[in-house]
């Protein structure tokens, strides 16, 4: 038992790795700062938004945002910056462009492709 | 039906063949062919460093480092060797002055000004995500090049023939 709260415990700590020190006393802003680092990926990371990473740039991402809100910026336009450094490959959902359609059509295709074959008889 | 499933089979191919030939830990800039960002920076060796440094009618190679950072040092001598025909600009990321101070006096400074980015906020400016990282600015003061990590001996020819082509 011990060891099973102990592991639930870590899981715990690992799904937030925002530190005390970073978090503002406004709840409201806090909450949308947490918003916002769900929606970002960590750059170095890949598969981790920047809200649950470690990595040094997660951090440093995690503090613009809270900067940036302290300033009055709005969620979208934290996020429209960050993309604007970034590129695509930050924002977990791609925005849709003629560049990108592919991305969003493909599994479409492939789906009905895919039940096209498996029924055709 | 079977011309149609090749055809298929084929466009997915391809795809998934170029895709493995990319590096996924190079990120494309999305500031190339954009201006550089506006930044203000305490100077390392003069009082402050900021984007009108950048501006100079010359090509300037800005380079991301930190004395803590030790690929920074494998690219070190490839950078002197780079400063001896070009302007080299450094953006030391979260760096103490006596460290970074005791880092150039024993490898040798390449850097014509160096800006101390102590907050890392100049860094995420311009899109940088690990060090080091370099830049080559035209001219105008337009982000034309990003090399991603240490620049390596096997690296110079490439950058060296991005700026003869931006001369």
């Amino acid at each position: 038992m011990k060891y099973i709260i102990i592991f639930m415990s870590l899981f715990f700590l690992q799904a937030n790795s925002i530190e005390p020190d970073e978090m503002l006393e406004d709840t409201r802003l806090e909450k949308i700062a947490r918003e916002i680092g769900k929606e970002l990926r960590c750059l170095v990371c890949q598969n981790e938004d920047i809200q649950n990473s470690n990595a040094d740039i997660a951090k440093d991402l995690r503090k613009i945002v809270r900067k940036k809100l302290l300033n009055g910026e709005s969620k979208k336009q934290i996020i429209d910056y960050i993309h604007s450094r970034y590129g695509d490959f930050v924002l977990f959902s791609p925005p849709i462009r003629i560049d990108t359609f592919g991305l969003w059509l493909l599994p479409i295709i492939f789906f009905f492709f895919l039940t096209f074959l498996i029924f055709r008889k | 039906m079977r011309i149609l499933f090749l055809i298929f089979f084929c466009f997915f191919f391809f795809i998934f063949y170029e895709g493995l030939k990319k590096d996924p830990k190079e990120i494309p800039s999305n500031l190339i062919s954009k201006k550089i960002p506006e930044f203000n920076l305490k100077g390392f060796n003069s009082s402050e460093m900021t984007n009108y440094d950048l501006y100079k009618s010359e090509i300037k190679i800005i380079n991301f480092f930190a004395s803590w950072c030790p690929p920074c040092q494998i690219e070190h001598e490839q950078l002197m060797h780079l400063s001896k025909k070009n302007s080299v600009f450094g953006i030391a990321k979260k760096n103490q002055l006596d460290e970074l101070s005791s880092w150039l006096k024993r490898l040798g400074n390449p850097y014509t000004k160096i800006g101390m980015d102590l907050e890392g906020d100049v860094s995420i400016d311009w899109g940088v995500y690990g060090l080091p990282e370099t830049f080559i600015v035209d001219e105008e003061g337009i982000i034309k090049y990003k090399h991603v990590g240490p620049i390596m001996k096997r690296d110079l020819k490439e950058l060296e023939s991005v700026i003869k082509n931006l001369r």
